[in-house]
């Protein structure tokens, strides 16, 4: 593998990976749980792109269908906690 | 060797525009905000790492696959920040308090989620 990219590669995984913990403190902590929603959707999208990552460094492409699977259950997932805030929620669950 | 120097700039600005979006959920003040930095700056990310990945992988079936997963993240993220949202505005999370504008306040009823116009509004005035 061309060194530059293999740099590259080692940056990007820990910048997605300081990224996905800024994105986990605001899981854990957010006040609403709308906030916590958000948190976890783009945990979810950053999962996506690191899997994309783990493609490249393993050189797999076999990678890309989990990547394309995770993408449509994250939103799966969104949908679905919407509908349950909206129907079943309190008014002050914050 | 170029081919993967492009693949490493493509996942390079996408891993950046990815720690925007945890900075914009960190950082933000209110929901609204937080899903702002999130939907645009997640998908971008995300589209470009499979950019890179198109590129390093040289192959039409992998360049499918990727496709595919940026059109889903395209297609599906502005539905599902819509959907949370709204279903936040409905239980009353509350917005940041240097909000300049709520455009649905008081015409907006919580318990019958009926949304008036403003040429309904005479009809309420006896309500807060």
């Amino acid at each position: 593998m061309n060194p530059v990219l293999d740099y590259t590669l080692w940056l990007c995984f820990a910048v997605l990976s300081v990224a996905i913990f800024l994105a986990l403190w605001r899981l854990f902590k957010g006040p609403t749980l709308p906030d916590r929603v958000v948190a976890l959707e783009l945990i979810a999208s950053m999962t996506v792109g690191l899997i994309g990552l783990y493609a490249i460094r393993t050189g797999r492409d076999a990678f890309i269908d989990v990547a394309m699977v995770l993408a449509l259950t994250a939103f799966l997932a969104a949908i679905g906690f919407a509908r349950y805030l909206e129907k079943g929620s309190h008014r002050d669950d914050h | 060797m170029i081919i993967d120097i492009l693949a490493a700039l493509f996942i390079a600005a996408g891993s950046f525009f990815m720690l925007v979006a945890s900075l914009g959920v960190f950082r933000m003040p209110d929901l609204l905000t937080r899903m702002h930095a999130t939907t645009k700056s997640g998908v971008l990310g995300a589209g470009l790492i499979m950019c890179g990945v198109m590129l390093f992988f040289v192959d039409s079936g992998v360049t499918l696959k990727a496709l595919a997963v940026m059109a889903f993240t395209t297609l599906t993220s502005p539905i599902a920040a819509h959907a949370i949202g709204r279903a936040g505005y409905f239980i009353g999370v509350p917005l940041w308090d240097k909000t300049v504008k709520d455009e649905l306040h008081g015409r907006y009823d919580e318990e019958t989620h009926v949304l008036r116009s403003p040429g309904q509004m005479r009809d309420k005035k006896d309500q807060p």
